[in-house]
């Protein structure tokens, strides 16, 4: 019964905002004051070494939670414009309460950069539901490896304060690859982890040091290889390879999870050049780019898009661009940010790209 | 860019109608100054054009929940009216500056969730997608061609001298009064071209799911202003639902007003099919121009026309935020005079006057009334042959 009014009152009060969302009301009021939509209120700023910044923030009451090495989609503004990235919380697995993120600043970085010299406490960020395969199985496995580089630390690490506040008993081994010692957020609860929690090994390798130390078997061997086992990794792309080859000769892939995170490395492009495949993937449709607008070649490729004018005013034709480049015709620029809706008509394919149709 | 070498374009001013003759290269040129003057805008768009909509978007709501709030003391006359009036403001920002704006694409770039033109749906009647094509499409692409462009008369009046006469049209003024009152069902039904139904060129099973559309966000929007907020209002139900049908109405006859003196006063020209063919990025913006007119009027009244004021900056570049036309019109009047080429503006009154005038005139044959005196503009359309 009291379901039922609580509904009523819902729809009632969703009836008199029509055609608007509430939440684009009571954002007026206070941004942390919503009927939907998930914010988050920055709570404090850490810079814990010189390339990253560590935010601890309160979500409101639509937050979920995350489980242990999933990702959250968090939007900021910059001049603007809302830029969303997505970042794995580095806290343990919770159903409410605080997260928190570490981001890793890379050069010319337009979020990283911001985050780290322009968020204050207060400032209220928009976030998206948690996602991603990547998570301790609820069955908690008797011996864990947790292996990450760079900023692929927070997941794992998320997943080792996650045992350690459930009172894991199995020994967790926890190896992380760094540039030098100065680049390793959270040493100092690492280090102390290493030292009072019974079972949890923590081993740091640095790369960038006289003596570089990049992956080894020796390094994980002696743990991994024990029985039943499960290995957790997460880092760029030469970490992952390297632990993926040993894991293969060891026999004991099946035993092996990992989470990609691909750092959007700037690539040049060069819009005369005409190379690539354009992907429509709604319609699971494949083309040589030609170079035309996507417009045009989706047509070609026997699909209807809708559009109207074909020049660009109307906005009849938007669609998604989930990855890679495209050029606006009219304009000349050059776009890569995943996920970003384009005018089809006005819009060239830069090599290859999937568009949402 | 300054053109210095530009040949002074031909004018003939001995009659009471001037002309004006642009080569095709001048045209192009004209359109390339305009080109750059978008880059120049758009580079700049940042936090100031985020701060801007969002402030009037606040201004809207406190309106509307001003509005709302008047409502429970109809037994005060003056706040009652009060109430209305800020209503009727509330639901004018809402429809011109907030949501004609956005859903042209104007805020895409801040990439935000519901003021975006793929999901903005405004205060009317009219549902938001369908609008998009008649007007950003339909209206936006083949703007001011006869048979194409179906704002111009929108199917029921004769907007045109060179729209055939027929004694229907004796009932020009009457209609335009009925659609300036019910004006945002009119803009609803814009999509359903209802005379091609009658007429037959259009089937009931084509309009099908434009029905379904109408009939979802109109009852919404019926529930809204004349049974959820009325019997929020409890014992004032009635005087709450005459409140509201009056801020809607105030709205509507505003947003009439300022729409048809976008593109009827004197002067602004109409074309035709065979002459907009296969036409050029410069053409269009002639075209543009040529066909649409301005209001002068105070920062005020600008924001409350959606700056529609500026019909003429928005129909060359209806995507860019409307907070940059007032920035964006010296400019482009600067290039039309240095053209040539005839920038319709004036107070609201000399619009209306003239919008209504030839509202009145053309509900009588050709013959009963004279041509007003508009500038000739003839543009070369074809690049002439060997040059380069
Ligand atoms: S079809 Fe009009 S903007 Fe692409």
């Amino acid at each position: 019964m009291a379901n039922r009014i609580a509904t009523l009152v819902g729809s009632l009060v969703e009836a008199t905002a029509t055609p608007y969302p509430v939440d684009r009301y009571l954002e007026f009021i206070d941004p942390m004051l919503t009927w939907r939509d998930t914010r988050a209120k920055v709570l404090e700023v850490r810079r814990q070494t010189d390339r990253s910044v560590t935010l601890t923030l309160q979500p409101t009451r639509q937050w979920k939670g995350h489980r242990a090495g999933q990702y959250v989609e968090v939007g900021v503004v910059i001049d603007g414009v809302r830029h969303r990235r997505f970042f794995s919380p580095a806290n343990a697995e919770s159903n409410r309460g605080e997260l928190e993120i570490t981001v890793a600043v890379h050069d010319g970085g337009l979020v990283s950069n911001h985050l780290r010299e322009q968020v204050r406490p207060g400032e209220v960020l928009t976030l998206d539901s948690t996602g991603g395969e990547f998570s301790l199985p609820q069955e908690r496995p008797e011996r864990v490896v947790l292996v990450s580089g760079g900023s692929g630390i927070t997941p794992v690490l998320s997943m080792l304060r996650t045992l350690i506040s459930e009172g894991h008993r199995g020994p967790v081994t926890f190896v992380h690859y760094a540039r030098t010692p100065d680049d390793v957020p959270y040493s100092v609860e690492l280090d102390a982890i290493d030292r009072t929690v019974d079972g949890v090994d923590v081993r740091l390798h640095y790369t960038r040091t006289d003596a570089p130390e990049h992956f080894s078997a020796a390094h994980i061997a002696d743990v991994a290889e024990a029985d039943g086992a499960q290995v957790y990794m997460c880092g760029p792309a030469a970490l992952m390879d390297a632990v993926r080859e040993y894991t293969d000769g060891a026999g004991i892939a099946d035993r092996l999870h990992t989470e990609a995170f691909t750092l959007a490395a700037p690539i040049e492009i060069d819009p005369d050049d005409v190379t690539g495949e354009i992907t429509f993937s709604g319609s699971d449709v494949t083309a040589e780019n030609d170079g035309r607008t996507i417009l045009e070649q989706a047509e070609d490729a026997g699909l209807n898009p809708e559009y109207g004018c074909r020049m660009g005013i109307c906005f009849s034709c938007t669609k998604v661009r989930k990855a890679g480049s495209t050029r606006n015709v009219l304009t000349g620029d050059i776009e890569s940010e995943p996920d970003q809706h384009v005018q089809i008509c006005v819009t060239a394919p830069c090599g290859d790209v999937e568009i949402d149709a | 860019m300054t053109l210095t070498h530009l040949p002074q374009p031909t004018k003939n001013t001995d009659s009471d109608t001037a002309e004006v003759s642009l080569s095709y290269e001048q045209v192009e040129a004209l359109g390339r100054e305009l080109d750059e003057l978008r880059a120049r805008v758009v580079a700049d768009l940042g936090e100031r054009d985020r701060e801007y909509i969002y402030s009037i978007i606040s201004v809207q709501r406190k309106l509307e929940f001003a509005g709302r709030a008047a409502m429970y003391v109809p037994f005060l006359p003056p706040v009652w009216l009060a109430g209305v009036g800020s209503l009727a403001l509330s639901k004018i920002l809402d429809n011109m500056e907030i949501g004609h704006n956005v859903m042209h694409g104007q805020y895409d770039w801040m990439r935000e969730d519901t003021y975006n033109s793929r999901e903005f749906d405004w205060d009317t009647v009219c549902p938001g997608d369908q609008w998009k094509h008649s007007h950003n499409y339909m209206h936006h692409t083949y703007t001011n061609i006869l048979g194409e462009d179906r704002d111009v008369g929108y199917g029921i009046l004769r907007m045109d001298r060179d729209q055939k006469w027929n004694p229907y049209y004796l009932g020009n003024l009457a209609y335009a009064t009925a659609l300036m009152v019910f004006f945002e069902w009119g803009v609803m039904l814009h999509d359903l071209e209802a005379e091609n139904i009658v007429q037959g060129k259009r089937k009931w099973t084509d309009v099908k799911g434009l029905l379904k559309g109408m009939w979802n966000k109109a009852s919404k929007q019926v529930a809204k202003d004349y049974i959820i907020y009325p019997a929020l209002t409890g014992p004032f139900f009635a005087s709450t639902l005459v409140g509201n049908a009056s801020a809607n109405i105030v709205r509507n006859l505003w947003t009439y007003s300022i729409i048809f003196c976008g593109h009827f006063p004197t002067g602004a020209q109409t074309f035709t099919s065979e002459e907009c063919a296969d036409e050029t990025k410069g053409q269009w913006y002639v075209r543009q121009m040529l066909g649409s007119a301005n209001i002068t009027g105070s920062r005020l009244f600008h924001i409350l026309s959606g700056n529609l004021s500026h019909q003429i900056e928005h129909h060359l570049y209806p995507d860019v935020p409307a907070n940059r036309y007032p920035e964006m019109a010296a400019e482009v009047r600067e290039i039309c005079e240095r053209y040539g080429l005839p920038y319709n503006t004036g107070g609201l009154s000399q619009q209306l006057g003239s919008t209504w005038k030839k509202i009145a005139k053309l509900s009588l044959p050709n013959f009963m009334t004279k041509d007003d005196n508009n500038v000739v503009v003839n543009i070369e359309r074809e690049k002439a042959a060997g040059a380069a």
